[in-house]
């Protein structure tokens, strides 16, 4: 009998968050401590995880398997890849850093917001583990609910405008993949003779062109709406804008991320045929969510609107890295999945610092903020440089591969990466004219000069960020061996089955 | 053998016996003297559970007309359970509103004795008398507060177009007589199943006015106009056992006659039961979007609910029918527990009816407004609450009978109830106290209640395998 792993790191925030919440009132020191220490916990056990992980292989690890519906087929199955791995472990490494970022700034209701944190963290978890359908819809839909409660109760003013468009805007695309789910199982059945959710029955499935591009479409329709991708986005400014720090760090760092997961495990292997054909549209949409995030971010007065622009955009370079379908473009998809987490949560991290000391997010009421708090700059050029693909730095290497896979994709058009190199210029160009607009130049306004520097327990919430940035620009092969033989086995079943059914039609 | 007639309805004899205890209690009390009536209704309720559960798997019949199949038993515990939480809701809340309290439990369990008898009737003539029998006892129910002209406005409101529901239904079982000779399911059944290629005109419309019976009970659109009223102005807990035992009990028989005894002429109901579906999920939620009084936004989304079960109706394949009794359990759990709160918390300055009402709730009384969100979150269909799974099942029949639109529209209108749903946890949580208000402590026996429905929301939202097969045994054994 083996440490059942992952039930164990869904299973660790549920009881810190039950236990936090009986805890209750007038202890929020007590509530704030315990709900770190099992962040942290749940961060070593995916660290341990990690070092069990076999990375030469591509087969699902850790797997645990129990009867839960039989008659449905539907099985409560754990697993994780390479892919998957990864995204457990950037979860559990930016949970415990939201959670100290908010260690002063929430000061109400704090057991209320320690238990929406962990459950949430353990939704996350449980999307990325989840080798069964059913189970996987269940981990995506419960984990709106946390989100919705930490942007109404702690976020600013259009806070509650914000939490309802984001759970019904996110429900809405959701419910539609529920019945295209259903309707796969039903599918295995028709074909096999037995129901089944289980992804990896569904994935051997050989599915007729014109039903692959009805559930596709259902599937990537919830997906592009998560991710968000142009034109699905506009409920992710809201979103972003009135969160709180840390919901917005878990937002842009793994929710974000849930869409791209989805697609590349979900909506393009279970229907291979459908994904390569709408490959190009997904990339033409990707690119234009390149371009158009990158310029409505350059015009932003407000500095979280302007990061949640710049998510539009960097998310569009990953979904286009999926859709070169090669392993390459995947590979460097799945990175920049991880390196944006790291650098747009140390975005948000840095805008919160700001607006906790000067309770405002525009950038007009800043300016020489150089003079005044030397180490919050320097940690803000640090992550901004992060941001924007400096080599050496966590962005480089994703978008590098990105437009490597791109550029060589033999399924969509090359003028793709070079539309997308575009818009990783313009990236530079807003992040750092913020930067300057913030840092640089005279103090214009005399409320600025009075600022204090980081403290302590910022030094230790930035610090991780930065030196993540850092490792992973310098040492990108420590992250991508692992995924390695996952995103090729991924790529290999996708390709393989478009050639398998050009094959049978001639 | 007449020893078995008795043994096949015991159930309905402990509810009925323990409801003229009450009475008799209720007549000999002296003036002032407190009578535990709800521990008798109590009492009476385990027993018939109890002897439901006992019955399991024996397949009696009664007299050759109420019949106590595993299908009959199902509903008698979800019937029994919904007496019981709605009884325990009520210890508290009903002598603190007024309420005559013997008067009360008596119509509640001779009002439940109805419903029993609706899901195990075996012929047309007895499920109306057993229709009346509940029907008569809810709608003095509603009129109970006699205080309130909303109370009785409802009450009235509600028994004039039941009664005009009730004529439409006894229309029915005469043209059905009259074609056939027999008010009994299973002959009739037979007859026309034997004439179904081609169907004569009484037949048919004697399945319309059957159908617009059963569509004024299960408040489907276009026959839902009573609903609002009725449960807006009817005291909060009867509301929450109107919504959720009427509507099981009208199921019960709605099944049973539509999809046994009317199977043959499936071709002729299904087109129109599947719109009635539609435009009562489509105005239940949209008209439930409009509301600011929360009981009829309640009442609203029960109409909504009662299209998500008509779907199940129309799916009718085995997971389909089994799909309509695990989603009257969850609706009953849910709402039940909804309506405790409501009941709970409402006080004659503050009757917690609008939803500003509601408003800084989360601060005043934490656990309570926890625990309605989870009955609100139920309701809107997340997981890991029962609602999801039981919403998830509907629509698992309808796809797999290929009745994507429905479906699809299903899905839809349950997203957009979310909005309304998620309207009060906002106004719990998100908007701070206007006037601080007061708002009354809580009763053991509602503690007792709310823990008991929200215990079941989550065990069965995780763990519904027994009752899903539960639920597909208990149909296995009438088709």
């Amino acid at each position: 009998m083996t440490m059942p792993v992952l039930t164990l790191l869904v299973l660790l925030p549920v009881i810190g968050a039950v236990l936090v919440l009986l805890l209750g009132k007038g202890r929020d020191q007590a509530v704030r401590q315990i709900t770190l220490i099992v962040s942290l916990i749940t961060f070593a056990l995916s660290l341990y995880m990690w070092t069990r992980f076999d990375p030469s292989s591509a087969d699902y690890q850790f797997v645990e398997r129990h009867s839960w519906l039989p008659d449905f087929g539907i099985s409560y199955h754990l697993g994780v890849d390479g892919i998957s791995l990864l995204l457990v472990v950037l979860t559990t490494f930016l949970t415990p850093i939201a959670l100290l970022s908010s260690w002063e700034s929430v000061r109400e209701r704090v057991a209320l917001f320690s238990f929406f944190m962990l459950t949430l963290e353990a939704a996350m978890i449980g999307v990325f583990v989840s080798l069964d359908l059913f189970l996987f819809y269940i981990f995506w839909d419960a984990m709106l609910i946390p989100m919705y409660f930490l942007i109404g109760i702690w976020g600013y003013e259009q806070r509650i405008y914000a939490a309802i468009k984001f759970i019904l805007y996110t429900m809405a695309g959701s419910v539609l993949m529920l019945l295209a789910i259903i309707a796969l199982a039903y599918y295995h059945q028709s074909v096999t003779g037995v129901v089944s959710f289980d992804l990896q029955d569904l994935y051997a499935l050989n599915i007729p062109v014109q039903l692959q591009t009805w559930f596709f479409l259902a599937f990537a329709v919830a997906f592009a709406i998560k991710v968000p991708l142009f034109p699905f986005h506009t409920w992710l400014p809201d979103a972003h804008v009135q969160a709180p720090t840390a919901g917005s760090v878990i937002l842009a760092g793994v929710l974000l991320k849930m869409g791209t997961y989805g697609l590349l495990r979900f909506a393009f292997p279970l229907f291979p045929v459908a994904a390569l054909q709408w490959a190009p549209v997904i990339a033409l949409l990707a690119v234009i969510g390149i371009v158009y995030g990158a310029l409505v971010a350059m015009v932003q007065p407000d500095m979280k609107k302007l990061v949640a622009y710049s998510s539009v955009s960097h998310l569009g370079v990953v979904v286009l890295g999926l859709c070169a379908l090669n392993v390459q473009g995947v590979q460097g998809a799945v990175y920049q999945m991880l390196a944006h987490g790291v650098s747009t949560g140390g975005l948000f991290l840095i805008v919160g610092m700001l607006s906790d000391r000067r309770h405002t997010k525009l950038i007009a009421e800043y300016g020489g903020l150089k003079a005044v708090t030397p180490q919050l700059v320097a940690a803000f050029l640090l992550v901004t440089l992060a941001s924007i693909a400096l080599p050496g730095m966590n962005g480089f290497v994703g978008e590098f591969l990105i437009l490597l896979g791109s550029f060589q994709s033999t399924h969509i058009s090359h003028w793709f990466a070079v539309a997308a190199a575009t818009g990783v210029i313009l990236s530079a160009v807003y992040m750092l004219w913020m930067f300057q607009r913030v840092n640089y130049g005279p103090i214009t306004n005399p409320k600025n000069t009075g600022l204090r520097d980081l403290s302590l327990r910022e030094w230790v919430v930035i610090v991780p960020i930065i030196a993540m940035a850092v490792l992973m620009g310098v040492m990108p092969g420590l992250f991508l061996r692992p995924m390695e033989a996952s995103v090729r086995k991924v790529v290999q079943h996708v390709v393989g089955a478009n050639v398998q059914m050009n094959a049978e039609n001639r | 053998m007449p020893m078995n007639d008795f043994t096949a309805v015991v159930p309905v004899i402990i509810v009925v016996l323990s409801a003229c205890a009450v009475m008799l209690a209720e007549a000999f009390r002296r003036k002032h003297e407190d009578m535990p009536m709800g521990l008798l209704a109590i009492i009476g309720l385990l027993g018939a559970l109890a002897s439901s559960v006992l019955l399991w798997n024996r397949h009696l019949v009664g007299f050759g007309v109420v019949s106590a199949d595993n299908f009959s038993l199902f509903f008698n515990v979800t019937i029994c359970v919904i007496g019981l939480l709605t009884v325990l809701l009520s210890m508290g809340p009903a002598e603190r509103d007024g309420l005559p309290v013997g008067e009360y439990y008596a119509l509640m369990l001779f009002s439940i004795s109805g419903m029993m008898l609706m899901g195990s009737a075996k012929d047309l003539l007895v499920i109306f008398l057993a229709l009346e029998i509940m029907s008569l006892g809810v709608y003095v129910l509603t009129a109970i507060k006699r205080s309130s002209e909303d109370s009785a406005e409802a009450g009235f409101k509600y028994f004039v177009l039941g009664a005009f529901s009730s004529a439409f239904f006894l229309y029915g079982i005469a043209f059905a007589y009259a074609t056939t000779g027999t008010t009994k399911l299973d002959e009739l059944g037979l007859r026309i199943a034997a004439t179904a290629l081609e169907p004569n005109l009484l037949l048919i419309l004697s399945l319309v006015f059957l159908l617009v019976g059963f569509a004024f009970k299960v408040a489907a659109v276009p026959f839902h106009m009573w609903t609002p009223d009725a449960y807006q102005g009817a005291p909060t807990l009867v509301t929450g056992f109107m919504s959720t035992g009427v509507k099981a009990a009208a199921f019960a028989a709605f099944v049973r006659v539509f999809l046994s005894t009317f199977e043959p002429l499936r071709g002729e109901w299904v087109p129109v039961v599947s719109a009635l579906a539609g435009l009562t999920m489509i105005l239940g939620t949209v008209v439930g979007v409009a509301q600011t009084s929360v009981k009829r936004m309640l009442a609203y989304s029960s109409i909504a609910h009662g299209g998500y079960l008509l779907v199940g109706l129309v799916a009718a394949n085995a997971a389909g029918k089994a799909s309509i009794l695990f989603y009257l359990v969850s609706y009953a759990l849910t709402n039940l527990g909804a309506f405790g709160i409501l009941s709970a918390l409402s006080s004659p300055d503050r009757p917690h009816d609008d939803v500003r009402d509601f408003a800084g709730l989360g601060k005043d009384r934490p656990a309570l407004a926890a625990l309605l969100t989870v009955f609100l979150l139920s309701l809107g269909g997340f997981p890991p609450t029962v609602g999801f799974i039981a919403k998830w099942y509907i629509f698992n029949a309808a796809i797999q009978e290929h009745m994507v639109a429905l479906a699809i529209l299903g899905v839809l209108t349950s997203v957009v109830s979310v909005f309304f749903y998620l309207r009060i946890v906002v106004m719990m949580y998100m908007v701070d106290e206007a006037a601080p208000g007061h708002r009354p402590a809580l009763s053991v026996p509602v503690m007792i209640g709310l823990f008991v429905a929200v215990l079941g929301v989550f065990y069965l939202g995780v763990m519904p395998g027994q009752l899903l097969s539960l639920a597909a045994n208990s149909v296995a054994s009438i088709f």
